[in-house]
C-alpha cells in the first residue's frame, strides 16, 4: 500500500504545485453543517457566499465545505481551511462554536466569524440575524388571520433560537388578539420533510387554522395548501408549495453581510471579538411579498417592519407575561440581548411545557 | 453473459493480500472515468483523494482521530458477527458508553485525580456493554430478533442523549444552548503530540483492543468457541458449547468495546457531551467490520481506508470543489470493489460470455 | 368523525412508504437474501421519480421511474451478492452509503422544483361508504398499490407452487438447489422486485407525501423497513400490521405534544422505537413459531457447485 501511495504522491505532486500556484487571490472559506442544496438554513448560507463571490469578484475566491458534521470533524475542516491560506473562515452553524475557538488559538492571523454563539476571541467575531422581528410580524398577520385564535408551530430543537421565534411570534399575534394561543409541536429534526408533514397536518386536526414552522422542508406549507389554511415560509420564499397558502416568508438574506464581512478583512477593518446580530434594517433578514392577505392586514404588516426598520419599535416589548403569569417585562421596557440570546422560558399562552 | 465462481480447495494466500490492489486499481479507473466525465481532472481528484491527506504530519493525525471510534468498534462487531450474532446497534452502544462516562466530569467536575480517566473509560464500557445486554438478553430470554432490538435502541439511545445534552446535563453557563460543561483536563484523553496534532490515545486504545481481541480469537478456548459457534451451531452445542454465553459474550464485548469508543471520542475529541456524539460510527464500523474481513487485525487497515475516504473527500472538495455528494459516491465505489475482488481469495472467477446450457427444473 | 378520519388518513400516509419497502424486503430475505440497503434504494428512487415528473410532467412516468430506479439499484447489489457471493450486510450498507450520496448528486438541480403530486384516485361509489369510503377507497394509487403489494405477495408466498420454490431456497439453499431449482435466478428476480419495491416506496414520498425534493429525504425510513419485516416475522400481514402501528405511534406522540401534554418530546418521539420492541418482545416468545418463518440461510452467501 505504502509503496504505491508514495509512487503515486510523486507523479502527482507536480499537478497539485501548479494548481496551488494560481492562488493569489484573498480567499474566503465556509464552513457548512447541511448541505448546499437543502433548501433551508445551509442553502441560505450558501446562496450568500455566490452573492458576496459576485460582488467582490475577480478579487476573491470563496470556497465552501458542506456537511460537515459537529464535533472533531468541524475542527479537522475548520483547521484544514485555516491551513490551505484562508484568510477568514464562516462557520455557519452554533455547535461549531468551540471547534471555531479551538482553530482560532492555533491561527491567529486568520480571521474567524462564528454564526449564533456567544463565544469570542481577538480573531473571532460572532454574527447572527434578529429573526424574531420576522416572527413577531407573521405572528402579527397570524393574529388577524387566524379565526380560530390559535396556531401550530412546527420546532426543531429547544435551543434559545427557536424559543425566542416561538416567543416572538405569539407576541406579535397577541399584540393584535389577546387571547391568542399557540400549540407547538417538537419533531426532533431540523430536516424530515415527511415528519414535519406529519405534524403540520396533527396541528391542523387539532383546531390550529395556520402553522409556522423553525425547521427547514416545505413539507408543512404543503400540507397547508391542501388543507386549504395559511402558513408562514421558513428561510426562502416558498410560494411555489403554497401558491395560495404562504401569507409570507422570513428570508434569509446573509449576503451583504457576507460580502461586508470579507470586503473587511481585505482592506484591514475587520475586527474580532465583536458579537454583530443585525436585523431587518440591515438586510440581514428580509420579508417576502405579502399574499393571500386582505389589504389591511398586509398594510398592518408593512407598518409594523417599517417601524422595526427605523428603531420605533422593538418587539420584545413589555407588557409581557412569563407563561405561568409572572411578569417578565412591565410596561414599556425592552428586553436586552442577553436575556433574548439565552432564552429558555416562554411567554404567556403557549400550550407547551418547554422541555428544560 | 455470466459470471460463475468456482470454490478454491483452499483460501488463496495470494489473492489475500492482492485484491485489496485490485480494487484499488478499478476504483481508480473508475474514478477516473467519473471525475472526467464531471469535468475534473481526474488525476487532480484521485490525487485529493488518497494523498494529499497523508502528506502533512496533522492530516495524518486527523487520520487516527477518524479511524480510532471505527477501528475500535468494528473490533467487536468482528467478534459479533462472527459468532453469528447480529448486533446492527454499535451506534446507540457508542452512545450510551459517551452518556455514562461523562457523567464523571460533569457530575463530579472536582473529582480530578489520575482515577479519573481510567474511571470514565470503564464507565464508559459498561455503559455500552449494558446497552448492548439487552438485545441479548431479549434474544435468550424471548427469543426476539436482536437485529430489531439492536436497531431500534440507537434511536432511542440518539433521543435519550438529546434530552441529557439540552436538559439535565446541560453546562448552566453555557448560554441554555446544548452541551455539558468542558470537561476537566484531567478528564480529557490526552494527545499524543500535542504540538503536532490532535491524535490522542484513542488509537492505541483501538489497537490494542484490536492485538487483544486477535490474540483471543486465535489462542484461547473462547475464541475457539467463538469460530465453532459461528461456523456451525449444531457442532458447538454437541462440544458443550453454550449458544446462550456466547450471546452474552458477544453483546457485551462489542456493546463494551463501543462504548470504550464512545467514551474515547467523547473525552478525547470533543472534550464534552454534546447533543450529537457521532457521525454514524457505529453504522460505518459495520463495514469496517467487514472489509477487515471479521478479523481484528484486518479491522485496523480497514478503519484507516475508511477514515482516509472521509478525509479525501473533503480535501477533493476544498481543493478541486468536489460536491461532497461525489464524494461519498466514490466512497460507494471503492467499497464495492473492495468488497467484489474478496471474491478472488475464496473463489476462482470465469467470465461466461455465451449462454450456458439450461439448467433442469424449477423455475420461480 | 371528521377528524378521526383525517388522523387516520395521516397515518396510513405515514405508514404506506414503510409498507411498501417492507413488502418488497420480506420477498428478498424470505429468498434467502439479507439486502441492508433499502434506505439506499429508496432515496434513488424518491429522487428519480421526482425528476422524471417534473421533466416529462406526469407524476405516472415518475412513479415508474422510481421503479425502474430501485431496481436497477438492487441490481448492483445482486451482482456483488449472488454472482460475486460478495457478503451481504457489508454491500447492503454501502449500497446505502452510494444511494444517498447519487441521490444528492442527481437531484441538485431539483431542490427548490414546485412537486407534482401524484392525484388521488377516488374509486366510484365505494369512496362514497360512510365512515371507511374516504379512508381505502379515496386515496392516492400508492396506497392501493401496498394493499395490493401485501395480498398479492401473501398469496403468491403461500398459494403457489413458484413462491414455495422462493421460500425453499431461502430455507436451504443447497437442498433446493439439488432439485434443481436455480437458486441465483430467483434470487436475482427477488433482489430486484426489492429494489422495485423500495424505489416505489421512494415515489410516494416524493410524489405524494410530501411531493418536492430534498436530501436525505427518506431520513431513515429504510430502516424502519428492514426491521419492520423482522418484526412481522416474514409474514406479509404482519408487515402491514407493524406499519400501521409504528405509524399511529409516530402520528399519536405529535398529536399527544399538540394537545400539550408535558412530556418532554425525545420521550415522546422514542415511543414508535420502543413500542415495536415490546410488542416484538411479546409476538416472538413462542421460539418455534419464530423459527418456523425465519428464512434458515438469510444472509449466506449461495455459489452453485458444477
Amino acid at each position: 500500500m505504502r509503496k504505491i501511495v508514495f509512487a503515486l504522491a510523486a507523479t502527482l505532486a507536480v499537478t497539485a504545485v501548479t494548481s496551488a500556484l494560481a492562488e493569489d487571490k484573498y480567499k474566503a472559506c465556509f464552513i457548512y453543517v447541511g448541505s448546499k442544496t437543502d433548501g433551508g438554513w445551509t442553502q441560505a448560507h450558501e446562496v450568500g457566499r455566490e452573492y458576496a463571490q459576485e460582488k467582490l469578484g475577480d478579487k476573491v475566491e470563496t470556497v465552501a465545505l458542506e456537511n460537515v458534521p459537529e464535533g472533531p470533524d468541524a475542527e479537522r475542516a475548520i483547521e484544514r481551511f485555516a491551513r490551505s491560506g484562508c484568510g477568514i473562515i464562516f462557520t455557519t452553524s452554533f455547535g461549531f462554536m468551540d471547534p471555531t475557538l479551538a482553530v482560532a488559538a492555533k491561527f491567529p492571523d486568520v480571521k474567524f466569524e462564528h454564526a449564533t454563539g456567544y463565544k469570542t476571541a481577538p480573531n473571532v467575531t460572532t454574527y447572527n440575524s434578529r429573526f424574531y422581528e420576522g416572527r413577531y410580524i407573521i405572528g402579527q398577520i397570524a393574529g388577524k388571520m387566524s379565526k380560530t385564535g390559535v396556531a401550530g408551530y412546527i420546532a426543531s430543537f429547544p435551543i434559545p433560537e427557536v424559543v425566542m421565534g416561538i416567543n416572538g411570534f405569539l407576541h406579535g399575534a397577541r399584540s393584535v388578539n389577546p387571547d391568542f394561543k399557540l400549540k407547538v409541536v417538537w419533531v426532533n429534526s431540523w430536516f424530515d420533510a415527511g415528519k414535519e408533514a406529519d405534524a403540520a397536518k396533527a396541528l391542523i386536526d387539532q383546531g390550529v387554522d395556520i402553522i409556522t414552522q423553525h425547521t427547514d422542508s416545505t413539507g408543512p406549507m404543503q400540507v397547508a395548501e391542501e388543507r386549504g389554511i395559511k402558513a408562514f415560509g421558513q428561510a426562502f420564499d416558498q410560494i411555489k408549495a403554497g401558491p395560495t397558502a404562504q401569507l409570507t416568508a422570513i428570508e434569509d438574506t446573509w449576503g451583504p453581510y457576507y460580502e461586508k464581512q470579507i470586503a473587511a478583512a481585505m482592506d484591514g477593518t475587520w475586527k474580532g471579538g465583536q458579537s454583530s446580530w443585525d436585523g431587518l434594517k440591515d438586510g440581514i433578514l428580509s420579508m417576502a411579498p405579502y399574499t393571500n392577505m386582505p389589504d389591511d392586514v398586509k398594510a398592518m404588516a408593512e407598518a409594523t417592519e417599517a417601524a422595526i426598520i427605523d428603531g420605533s419599535l422593538h418587539p420584545f416589548t413589555g407588557p409581557i407575561n412569563k407563561q405561568d403569569g409572572s411578569v417578565w417585562l412591565k410596561e414599556g421596557e425592552v428586553s436586552d440581548d442577553g436575556t433574548l440570546l439565552g432564552m429558555n422560558f416562554y411567554i404567556e399562552g403557549v400550550d407547551d411545557k418547554l422541555p428544560q | 453473459m455470466r459470471i460463475e465462481l468456482q470454490k478454491r480447495p483452499t483460501p488463496s494466500a495470494l489473492y489475500a493480500v492482492l485484491s485489496p490492489f485490485i480494487a484499488l486499481g478499478l476504483t481508480l479507473i473508475a474514478g477516473a472515468i467519473m471525475f472526467t466525465i464531471l469535468g475534473k481532472n481526474p488525476v487532480d481528484a484521485l490525487y485529493s483523494f488518497f494523498i494529499e491527506p497523508l502528506t502533512e504530519v496533522w492530516s495524518i493525525h486527523e487520520l487516527t482521530v477518524k479511524a480510532a471510534p471505527l477501528i475500535l468498534i468494528a473490533v467487536g462487531l468482528s467478534v459479533c458477527y462472527r459468532s453469528n450474532n447480529w448486533n446492527i446497534g454499535a451506534e446507540g452502544q457508542f452512545i450510551m458508553g459517551g452518556i455514562l462516562g461523562s457523567l464523571v466530569p460533569i457530575l463530579m467536575p472536582g473529582f480530578q485525580s489520575w482515577l479519573t480517566l481510567p474511571l470514565m473509560l470503564l464507565l464508559g464500557m459498561a455503559g455500552g456493554a449494558a446497552w448492548g445486554a439487552i438485545p441479548a438478553f431479549l434474544k435468550t430470554r424471548f427469543n426476539t430478533n436482536e437485529i430489531l432490538v439492536s436497531l431500534m435502541l440507537v434511536y432511542t439511545a440518539q433521543l435519550f442523549l438529546d434530552w441529557l445534552a439540552r436538559g439535565v446535563l446541560r453546562d448552566p453557563n453555557g448560554n441554555n444552548f446544548p452541551g455539558s460543561i468542558r470537561f476537566p483536563s484531567a478528564a480529557q484523553l490526552p494527545e499524543i503530540m500535542p504540538s503536532q496534532g490532535s491524535a490522542h490515545y484513542g488509537i492505541f486504545l483501538a489497537i490494542i483492543a484490536a492485538v487483544i481481541i486477535w490474540f483471543m480469537l486465535s489462542f484461547t478456548l473462547n475464541g475457539f468457541q467463538v469460530r465453532v459457534l459461528g461456523a456451525n451451531p449444531r457442532a458447538g452445542r454437541f462440544a458443550g458449547f453454550s449458544q446462550t454465553r456466547m450471546t452474552y459474550f458477544a453483546f457485551l464485548l462489542s456493546g463494551g468495546l463501543a462504548g470504550l469508543a464512545g467514551i474515547a471520542e467523547v473525552s478525547g475529541a470533543i472534550g464534552q457531551l454534546r447533543e450529537t456524539i457521532s457521525p454514524g460510527y457505529g453504522f460505518t464500523a459495520i463495514i469496517v467490520a467487514f472489509l477487515g474481513r471479521l478479523s481484528p487485525l484486518g479491522a485496523i487497515a480497514a478503519g484507516f481506508m475508511l477514515a482516509l475516504t472521509y478525509l479525501g473527500g473533503e480535501a477533493a472538495q476544498m481543493t478541486l470543489g468536489i460536491s461532497d455528494k461525489v464524494g461519498r459516491v466514490f466512497q460507494g465505489l471503492l467499497l464495492f470493489f473492495v468488497l467484489g475482488c474478496d471474491t478472488l481469495i475464496n473463489y476462482q472467477v470465469r467470465l461466461v460470455l455465451r449462454k450456458a446450457a439450461p439448467a433442469a427444473g424449477g423455475q420461480g | 368523525m371528521d377528524i378521526a378520519q383525517n388522523i387516520l388518513l395521516t397515518i396510513m400516509t405515514a405508514a404506506t412508504p414503510l409498507l411498501i419497502a417492507a413488502i418488497g424486503e420480506l420477498v428478498v430475505e424470505r429468498s434467502g437474501v439479507l439486502n441492508l440497503g433499502v434506505e439506499g434504494m429508496m432515496v434513488i428512487g424518491a429522487v428519480c421519480g421526482f425528476a422524471a415528473t417534473i421533466l416529462s410532467g406526469s407524476p405516472w412516468i415518475g412513479m415508474l421511474a422510481a421503479i425502474v430506479a430501485g431496481a436497477v439499484a438492487s441490481l448492483l447489489f445482486g451482482v456483488l451478492t449472488l454472482s460475486l457471493a460478495a457478503n451481504q450486510v457489508a454491500t447492503g450498507l454501502s449500497l446505502t452509503l452510494l444511494g444517498l450520496g447519487l441521490s444528492g448528486m442527481i437531484g441538485e438541480s431539483f431542490v427548490g422544483s414546485a412537486g407534482i403530486k401524484l392525484a388521488s384516485l377516488d374509486i366510484p361509489v365505494l369512496s362514497d361508504i360512510p365512515l371507511i369510503g374516504r379512508l381505502i377507497f379515496g386515496q392516492d394509487p400508492i396506497f392501493y398499490m401496498s394493499l395490493i403489494l401485501t395480498g398479492g405477495v401473501a398469496w403468491f408466498l403461500f398459494r403457489t407452487r413458484a413462491g414455495l420454490t422462493l421460500r425453499a431456497i431461502g430455507d436451504n439453499h443447497a437442498s433446493a438447489h439439488a432439485l434443481g431449482i436455480n437458486v441465483l435466478k430467483i434470487r436475482y428476480l427477488a433482489v430486484m422486485f426489492g429494489g422495485a419495491c423500495a424505489g416505489l416506496a421512494g415515489a410516494h414520498l416524493s410524489l405524494v407525501y410530501t411531493p418536492q425534493w430534498v436530501e436525505n429525504m427518506t431520513a431513515g425510513r429504510g430502516w424502519i423497513a428492514l426491521a419492520l419485516v423482522v418484526f412481522a416475522s416474514w409474514r406479509p400481514w404482519r408487515v402491514l400490521g407493524g406499519a400501521y402501528l409504528f405509524g399511529a405511534v409516530s402520528i399519536g406522540q405529535l398529536h399527544a405534544q399538540a394537545l400539550g401534554i408535558g412530556i418532554p418530546s425525545q420521550f415522546l418521539s422514542a415511543l414508535p422505537y420502543v413500542a415495536t420492541i415490546v410488542v416484538l418482545v411479546i409476538i416472538s416468545r413462542d421460539r418455534r413459531l419464530t423459527l418456523m418463518n425465519t428464512p434458515a440461510s438469510l444472509g449466506q452467501a449461495f455459489v452453485p457447485d458444477r
